[in-house]
């Protein structure tokens, strides 16, 4: 596999020229990398700069200083055409393309190889086909974009950007809008993306969830702070993810990768089937509770199948249980006798 | 779909080629059919006055409305991709209006109507044509910066209808000081007429014309790009600013040239667009714009049959019929844009 970045910024710095030679610098020395191959996630609050530095890189809009290379290459020594053959996009600004079929988006990602009067040869219907296929919605190729639910739309401009052939695809929130399947849909195909086609595929995203599920690589953007970069997992156990989300009222959970809005601090030992412990966990994550490991000093819940487990305390009888529901009333009425007895 | 593609173009050719014979064939002064093919075909006629109706009057008429209606139709379409509001044409936009401006300065002011200028190395309808062009040019460049201005399609069209008032504000300004005489001439021309064009004018005005249709078929490629906006056509390797320089010449021509010679048409560039992608079921420019000309002709024809009062040897103002076509279809398409693809 080619581990060469396609997209290399050094120094550079993001944001608007102002009346009178002033600029607003919504971000500066940023030195980023894009690797083939990897799902890059942008993430960032809104305000933190991600849309423009998509843009800048995407050469919409000029940076402030310091410079951008694309395959080794500065991004001003391209020119729109040559730039159109390495980069595809895929935006959030509503399109005018309702009243065309599926087909005849798609086929728009050829106008960089099609001649004056944008003729489609044999080949150009070939990769089209294929496009289509590769994200699957070739059913749809003769309805029209407006008949597409927002999902499949969003798939039709992935499509376009796959006929387009280029090496590197940037997405401005792609998930955004799209109902739950939907989502992971769109991230599983871009993951496919690029493992099977090794294309470098760069988004911003507000999906915590699926970004460190999918992400191969996570940058983490806020104003006024160093751009923070690496595998999602890196950033969760450096604490990295927890400095960029601990906002007011709302803390990021290195043992689940959540956000909640209090830390979960009495510890509650877990142990058991994994996928039943796992939801259970869930259960007490929600209810204030830290799953932990197995302590004969504290409760203990046992799971055996979803639908048995045990509730043991150090104080009294092991409690057998049918249900988390039930666990969950258990432990109140546990909590609520501790209280009485201090 | 190839199929119904040729068929397609078929039904509009025969029907452009009913209307054109229907125009030559039907007018105030009614003519025999069987004279008039004779007339036609050059076999000379015993009445001149009817030879000359024909050849002199109406075939020039039929010709004009031809190319009248594909240019306004196509500068109508162009507007409508280029600012993505289906509800854009030459005469919302205030671009007829700045055309229209143009051809009152030269007209009440400049040395008349169609008379050569003294001094000028222009004859005189091609000043009138410069007049109009620049006029059109002038109010696209304020539209195109309000349109960097204003992101709201609804509020661009309002300062579009803002700003062709202002221009007929200067217009009545401009008629309340000239001379009678001048006046009366203006006024009869801008309630639009396509017997304007003389068969002496007529290589000129076609000439123009096609240039500027010929730029729209040019454009095709481009155009379909700009569907998805402007960041994703410069992603397809569009340039965009050229691109829509070149949109906006091509309308301004298209527009100028009509209106220098037709007087300020309405609702034609506005309706027929629609008519077309209706008519097409999409919006790829590779159908929509041949198919927009056609219907843009087709529409003209049959205006200018509308045009003759039925019985009586009157003649309505174009401007009087093009409405009564125009504005039912904008009113349907307003209504059923939730059902229609190229709105959602």
């Amino acid at each position: 596999m080619n581990l060469t970045p396609v997209i290399t910024t050094n120094a550079l710095a993001i944001g608007y020229p102002l009346k009178g030679g002033r600029q607003k610098v919504v971000h500066e020395r940023l030195d980023l990398q894009v690797l083939p191959g990897e799902v890059t996630c942008l993430l960032g609050l809104n305000g933190a700069g991600k849309s423009t530095l998509l843009r800048t890189l995407c050469s919409f809009q000029p940076p402030l200083r310091g410079e951008i290379h694309l395959q080794g290459k500065p991004l001003t020594a391209y020119s729109p055409l040559q730039l159109s053959l390495l980069l595809g996009v895929v935006l959030t600004e509503k399109t005018n393309a309702g009243g065309i079929t599926v087909y005849d988006l798609v086929s728009l990602g050829r106008h960089p190889y099609t001649g004056f009067f944008g003729q489609l040869k044999a080949t150009d219907h070939r990769i089209i086909h294929e496009a289509l296929q590769a994200v699957g919605i070739g059913h749809k190729a003769q309805a029209y974009v407006s008949e597409l639910s927002d999902g499949e739309r969003q798939k039709a401009m992935i499509a376009k950007t796959l006929a387009q052939e280029c090496p590197i695809i940037i997405l401005d929130e792609p998930t955004a809008f799209l109902d739950v399947t939907s989502r992971i849909e769109t991230m599983v195909l871009l993951r496919q993306l690029a493992v099977r086609q090794n294309k470098a595929i760069l988004l911003s995203t507000h999906d915590l969830d699926l970004a460190i599920q999918m992400g191969d690589r996570l940058w983490l953007l806020e104003k006024g702070r160093a751009l923070t970069s690496g595998s999602p997992e890196d950033l969760i156990l450096t604490g990295a993810f927890e400095s960029f989300f601990q906002k007011d009222g709302i803390v990021f959970d290195p043992a689940t990768g959540k956000l909640n809005t209090q830390r979960p601090d009495k510890p509650i030992g877990v142990e058991g089937d994994f996928t039943t412990a796992y939801w259970v966990g869930n259960a007490l994550i929600r209810n204030g509770y830290k799953p932990s490991p197995v302590d004969p000093s504290t409760i203990n819940i046992h799971c055996h199948t979803p639908q048995h487990l045990t509730l043991t305390s150090p104080n009294s009888n092991p409690i057998h249980l049918h249900s988390i529901h039930e666990l969950l009333e258990s432990l109140r009425r546990e909590e609520n006798r501790e209280i009485s007895e201090l | 779909m190839k199929k119904k593609t040729s068929l397609f173009y078929l039904f509009l050719a025969g029907l452009i080629v009913c209307l054109f014979v229907g125009s030559l064939a039907y007018g105030s002064v009614s003519i025999p059919p069987g004279d008039v093919w004779d007339i036609l075909w050059g076999k000379g006629h015993e009445r001149m006055a009817w030879q000359n109706i024909v050849l002199q009057a109406r075939l020039p008429q039929a010709i004009t409305a031809l190319l009248a209606g594909a240019s306004l139709a196509t500068s109508g379409l162009l507007l409508q991709t280029l600012f993505r509001n289906p509800l854009a044409g030459p005469s919302i936009l205030g671009i007829s209006d700045g055309a229209n401006l143009g051809v009152a300065i030269v007209m009440l002011y400049l040395g008349g109507s169609l008379k050569p200028l003294t001094g000028w190395a222009v004859s005189g309808y091609l000043t009138v044509i410069l007049a109009a062009f620049i006029g059109a040019c002038l109010v696209l460049g304020l539209i195109i910066y309000f349109s960097s201005k204003v992101k709201n399609n609804v509020m661009l069209l309002i300062i579009g209808i803002m700003i062709g008032y202002l221009a007929s504000s200067v217009i009545s300004i401009l008629n309340y000081y000239a001379a009678a005489d001048k006046v009366h001439t203006f006024v009869m021309w801008g309630l639009g007429n396509f017997s304007g064009v003389s068969m002496e004018q007529l290589p000129g005005f076609a000439a123009f014309s096609c240039v500027g249709l010929f730029f729209a078929v040019i454009l095709i490629k481009p155009l379909n790009a700009l569907l998805l906006g402007e960041r994703y056509a410069a992603n397809l390797g569009i340039r965009v600013k050229q691109t829509r320089a070149l949109i906006l010449i091509c309308t301004g021509l298209l527009t100028a040239i009509t209106t220098a010679f037709c007087g300020p048409i309405s609702f034609i560039g506005l309706a027929v667009p629609h008519i077309a992608r209706l008519m097409l079921g999409s919006s790829n420019h590779k159908m929509l714009v041949p198919v927009t000309m056609l219907a843009g002709s087709g529409i003209a024809l049959l205006c200018n049959v509308l045009m003759v009062v039925p019985g009586t040897n009157a003649i309505l103002p174009l401007n009087a019929v093009t409405p009564i076509l125009g504005a039912p279809v904008i009113i349907y398409v307003i209504i059923n844009r939730k059902n229609i693809q190229y709105f959602n």
